[in-house]
């Protein structure tokens, strides 16, 4: 079988489904913050696969930057959770409704 | 034009004054009250400077106000005889009051506040004098009318004080609402509302207003009307008298009610013959119907108030009988005579302790020498009786009427002679001669000598005012062409008409004798015995003020409960309502949305992505 861009992208939108579905549907915050990862390696994926379609290499330079920004956001992303764990003991989401009037 | 700025200076030190003091000196009553007076005095004496430096120069001096398009306002000074003139005596009467003033307000506690409204009241009175255009004189002719409320109500504790204050000021406002109409089309129709500028434009060309001339010039006396109280709008003055009795000396001789004529002969090339003739007779009906109703008035300042009335129904008659001259010349007289009225009755009512009932009074004559000589010239001038001042300038109406043809309104002016001067000396025989009526009365005691003065001052041009030359100097600014008369000329002046002069002597003299007749030793009124029911109705004014409560202020009770409904229920209830309420309604549904929920908010989101999405790409 030949495995050409096609492929890639269905295992990229594959990854993103349930990289999403895994965002709205869990209810640990730590969780969807992985779930929000995995979504970003789909666009990831894909960037390279167009990348090598194209035979030009502008994609996989994004996707350097992407993981580099991603690097720095997990870690933002993280103290705040450990933030916002100390503050509620609770890192569910049902618990952070405090946006409701 | 020398000392140009001496004018200026008239016009502006009183408002500093009153600047000074309220923002100064409202604790030392004294300062206050002499920082007003010196303002007044120094006014006068520049006025007479500047007079004595250039003679009666006519001229102008102005500095652009404002201009939108093609208006341009000034902010000017009017010089002439007549300004001149008025600015002489808005100082110099006025200055008298004030000095007088000084002992009068001696014992009230708000002396300070007094005095700061006396300053500008002044100053916004010498700004009506000098106007230069129409929209200048509005600004200070409301002036006028604010300071004439503060002054009226200064004893705003009493109820009846702070209401004639108000009636005061609506009654004004209700003809300057026509004044102002009438200087709309004024400057709509001419472009201009400069007095120099529309006098040139409307004797190059008598027929530049067109059809609207009458109108224009029946709307601006609508003006006048307010101010110098003219029937229908004439309600206010007599409530006026709530005031300290220098207001009303104030109000009515030099000033307020002044304004009305003084403008009319002012703007009196915008009127046409048709305008001049209601005005005319309003003028007269005024002085007739004012002179009947002080017949039986018994409070000693509103008989004063309705002889005003009456006297100032003969000025606005002698302008609409094309007479500014003997208008401004009785204007002038009646200033000084009438000021002195005030304030005798002034040092009456100071002396028995705010007794203003002249059936209360009596045998003054030997208690209060001055006050009495003092208000005896006045009422024989306010008669007519020659050879004092009121003679000379209520004979010059009269032959003013005789010379226009205009029979009638002699006949109504002749006959209200003859009643001034039997109020006059019913008021002048019940309170000062005969015996004291009350213990208070016989107890009274002569007036301070700062009250004194001012007294004896307006006594003197009492007597002579007639004969000075006061009315050449407005002949020569109203009818250029007439030879100037010498002062042997202008004592027998009346004999000009000499029919005319008689038969307005014999009704002064039938007064008098009336009243002399009815009241010399009169223990109580005996007219009411005598005429009945017209005796009541003088006594309650021809029940005017009650008409006006059931038919004007009852028909406008009405409108305003109508509009009052319509405000709450349609505008309020209904237009601002719906629109609040549909708002609020919304916005509860809407919240529901809002469930505060993170995942639901992520996944509504992508659900809002993939309907773009979807429209983008399948579309």
């Amino acid at each position: 079988m030949n495995v050409g861009l096609e492929q890639y992208l269905v295992v990229s939108f594959l990854l993103f489904a349930l990289g999403l579905l895994g965002v709205v549907m869990r209810r640990n915050l730590l969780v969807i913050y992985m779930s929000l990862e995995l979504m970003l390696n789909a666009a990831n994926l894909a960037l390279v696969s167009f990348s090598r379609f194209n035979n030009k290499l502008d994609g996989q330079v994004l996707v350097f930057f992407i993981i580099t920004v991603a690097a720095a956001e997990v870690a933002v992303g993280l103290a705040l959770i450990v933030a916002l764990y100390r503050k509620r003991q609770s890192a569910h989401v049902e618990d952070l409704t405090t946006m409701k009037l | 034009m020398q000392y140009e700025f001496l004018p200026w200076l008239t016009l502006f030190l009183p408002i500093l004054s009153a600047a000074a003091i309220t923002l100064f000196t409202l604790k030392h009553r004294n300062v206050s009250a002499l920082l007003s007076i010196g303002a007044i005095v120094i006014g006068f004496v520049s006025t007479v400077a500047f007079i004595v430096a250039n003679g009666w120069i006519t001229d102008e001096t102005a500095v652009n106000w404002l201009s939108i398009g093609s208006l341009h306002i000034d902010f000017g000074l009017k010089l002439d005889r007549l300004s001149e003139m008025m600015m002489l005596i808005v100082t110099g009467v006025g200055g008298a009051i004030h000095i007088y003033s000084y002992g009068y307000m001696d014992a009230d506690r708000s002396k300070a506040r007094f005095f700061a409204f006396m300053s500008l009241f002044t100053f916004s009175m010498l700004g009506v004098v000098l106007a230069n255009n129409f929209i200048e004189l509005f600004i200070y002719w409301e002036l006028v009318g604010v300071s004439s409320y503060l002054l009226i109500g200064f004893w705003f504790e009493k109820p009846s004080a702070a209401d004639a204050a108000k009636k005061a000021f609506f009654t004004n406002r209700l003809g300057d609402f026509g004044f102002m109409l009438g200087i709309l089309v004024v400057w709509a129709a001419l472009g201009s509302l400069n007095f120099t500028q529309l006098q040139t434009v409307l004797t190059a060309k008598p027929a530049a207003l067109g059809t609207v001339t009458s109108i224009a010039g029946l709307l601006i006396f609508c003006g006048a009307m307010g101010k110098s109280a003219q029937f229908p709008l004439h309600v206010w003055l007599p409530d006026a008298m709530e005031g300290p009795t220098p207001v009303s000396a104030l109000i009515h001789a030099a000033t307020m009610v002044a304004a009305g004529v003084y403008m009319l002969c002012r703007v009196l090339f915008l009127l046409n013959a048709d305008a001049l003739q209601v005005i005319a007779w309003i003028g007269g009906f005024t002085a007739l119907l004012s002179a009947v109703i002080a017949i039986q008035q018994n409070d000693i300042k509103r008989i004063l108030a309705y002889s005003t009335l009456s006297q100032l129904g003969y000025m606005i008659m002698s302008v609409g009988l094309a007479g500014p001259t003997p208008a401004m010349f009785h204007l002038t007289t009646h200033a000084f005579f009438k000021a002195l009225l005030f304030l005798g009755a002034g040092s009456v009512i100071h002396a028995l302790h705010e007794e203003q009932d002249i059936w209360k009074m009596g045998g003054l004559r030997k208690k209060m020498p001055v006050t009495f000589f003092t208000f005896l010239m006045a009422t024989l001038a306010l008669s007519g009786v020659p050879p004092f001042s009121g003679f000379y300038s209520k004979d010059s109406i009269l032959g003013q009427a005789l010379d226009q043809g205009n029979d009638a309104l002699y006949v109504v002016g002749a006959f209200t002679a003859g009643l001034t001067a039997f109020y006059m000396f019913r008021l002048f025989f019940v309170a000062f001669v005969g015996k004291p009526r009350t213990e208070t009365a016989g107890l009274a005691h002569e007036a301070p000598a700062v009250m004194a003065w001012p007294l004896r001052v307006l006594g003197v041009f009492t007597v002579v005012g007639g004969v000075i030359g006061v009315s050449q100097i407005y002949a020569s600014q109203f009818s250029p062409g007439k030879p100037t008369e010498s002062f042997a000329q202008s004592v027998i002046d009346p004999l000009a008409h000499p029919f005319g002069t008689t038969i307005g002597f014999v009704f002064v003299l039938l007064g008098i004798f009336a009243a002399y007749a009815l009241y010399r030793d009169a223990v109580n009124d005996p007219l009411p015995a005598k005429l009945g029911g017209l005796a009541t109705a003088m006594k309650n004014k021809f029940y005017l003020d009650e008409i006006y409560e059931k038919t004007v202020i009852r028909a406008h009770d009405s409108i305003a409960a109508v509009m009052d409904w319509i405000d709450r229920w349609i505008v309020e209830g209904f237009c601002i309502g719906l629109v609040r309420g549909g708002t609020d309604f919304t916005g509860r549904a809407l919240r529901l949305l809002q469930t505060g929920n993170l995942q639901t908010y992520a996944f509504l989101f992508v659900l809002g992505v993939a309907v773009v999405l979807y429209f983008v790409l399948m579309k």
